[in-house]
């Protein structure tokens, strides 16, 4: 399982393009936001949070592409089925790779953007945890969504019908963490639900993706 | 020791065709006499609300919409659950044939609720917990369809729709809270209240004829769709060219 996430690794290193494209992505999304609306202060800092999470929630629906489509297509997917390795472990290691480098981006550029989008300096501490821990639910849902679409052709719209009602609640606690930063009060709450959530999420989603994937080899 | 023979044999294709049959008739036509008598009582013998007056008589088909928009998501989930452990063919169709009466009852729960709301709070939509969850649940049945339509396969269709189903009802709790704490406005419940009802008796009964009409409505649909999608499925089998008389 570690072999296979330092492969995993090497793998997204050497396609940079898929973490960096994400990323700019991101970056255009929050940039549009002030666009569309008048970029006042205080509407613009009531509006950050909401902004923030929604750019996140469309970019990682654009990175879960890959975490399985390269294996398929080069066979290294049946390979990865026919392993001594039981099959919710790889899919484990798979997303816990993909979590660990597309959330690292993400909690890297989050304070960024919401310093171009006017969030107060108080709630950037609030700003990381949360996307942590958000991204770490989003992977793992999206893990799931990315083994159930495997060889659809189509599957970028799919994918954000099946994943995007899925991925309220997470907008829901992460927007709400960082508007109660903004504004002082206690930020623990949305915090301990996210935490609570990306565990629930750890834990079904390596199962489910598997199921998932068996049928599409069946 | 639970005799489980029927259920083995339910679960074979020939048998449930046959067995469907006959039940679509026997939930049918209760549905049929429930939804008469629901329809009468509620819009013609129950007696005006003294707040919200006549227009309040549209809860005897949103009510019941409502609650079967989440009864079949479970059933759903519970047969996708069903098909993934024991590869039940029936449970996979089961879950593809139930989710756009799923749909459908939820989108008649929203367009009651929005023309119900526009008298009551004077407005069509606002976003309040109980009508953004309802609207987030008819975007994960559109999922279901969406995903049990994508494969050329049908049964790959329906076991990753199984899935989705599974992996969705146990995030409906999740999504729900979360947007209860989020806000709300909606009415408390009515009836589940069951000590006390906040509701007249002669008002209560239609309710309960109709949810009963609308929960036999759709048993019946199901078994006829079922019975379709079995026929579209096994249509080189010989048991069912022996069922239509063509051995």
């Amino acid at each position: 399982m570690i072999a296979l996430m330092r492969r995993e690794f090497r793998l997204l290193w050497r396609r940079r393009a898929g973490l960096t494209q994400p990323l700019i992505f991101f970056a255009l999304v929050c940039v549009l936001g002030p666009l569309g609306v008048n970029p006042g202060p205080n509407l613009l800092a009531a509006m950050a949070p909401a902004l923030l999470w929604l750019a996140i929630l469309l970019a990682s629906l654009l990175t879960l592409d890959r975490i399985f489509r390269d294996d398929v297509e080069s066979g290294v997917m049946e390979l990865l089925l026919l392993s001594p390795l039981p099959l919710w472990m790889t899919v484990l290691a798979k997303a816990l790779a993909h979590y660990l480098a597309i959330g690292g981006v993400f909690v890297l550029a989050a304070p960024v953007a919401a310093v171009l989008l006017g969030a107060p300096a108080g709630s950037m501490a609030v700003i990381c945890i949360s996307v942590a821990l958000g991204a770490l639910s989003l992977t793992m849902l999206g893990t799931v969504g990315a083994a159930l679409t495997v060889g659809q052709h189509n599957a970028g719209a799919l994918l954000a019908i099946l994943l995007l009602p899925l991925y309220v609640p997470v907008l829901i606690f992460g927007a709400g963490a960082i508007q109660a930063a903004g504004q002082g009060l206690p930020t623990a709450g949305p915090l301990y639900l996210l935490a609570a959530m990306a565990v629930l999420h750890l834990t079904i989603a390596p199962p489910a993706a598997a199921a998932a994937l068996r049928i599409a080899y069946d | 020791m639970a005799n489980w023979v029927w259920f083995h044999r339910l679960a074979s294709p020939p048998s449930f065709y046959r067995t469907a049959g006959k039940l679509q008739w026997w939930f049918g036509v209760p549905a049929a006499l429930l939804m008469a008598y629901g329809l009468f009582g509620g819009l013609v013998l129950a007696p005006a609300d003294y707040q919200q007056g006549e227009a309040f008589r549209i809860i005897y088909v949103h009510v019941p919409s409502a609650w079967l928009s989440l009864f079949v998501y479970t059933s759903m989930a519970v047969a996708g659950a069903v098909a993934l452990i024991w590869r039940m063919k029936l449970a996979e169709i089961y879950v593809t044939a139930a989710a756009p009466l799923g749909a459908s009852f939820t989108a008649l729960a929203l367009i009651t609720g929005m023309l119900w709301g526009k008298p009551m709070w004077g407005t069509y939509w606002v976003w309040d917990a109980r009508l953004t969850s309802e609207l987030i649940l008819l975007f994960l049945y559109l999922g279901v369809m969406a995903l049990g339509g994508a494969w050329d396969d049908p049964r790959r269709g329906a076991r990753a729709a199984s899935v989705l189903a599974v992996v969705g009802v146990i995030n409906v709790p999740i999504v729900h809270y979360s947007v209860e704490w989020w806000n709300s406005l909606h009415q408390g419940p009515t009836v589940t209240k069951f000590d006390q009802p906040s509701i007249a008796a002669e008002m209560l009964w239609p309710l309960l004829a109709m949810a009963l009409g609308f929960t036999l409505y759709f048993a019946a649909v199901q078994c006829t769709r079922m019975r379709a999608a079995l026929v579209d499925r096994e249509r080189d089998a010989r048991w069912l060219k022996q069922a239509w008389g063509k051995a």
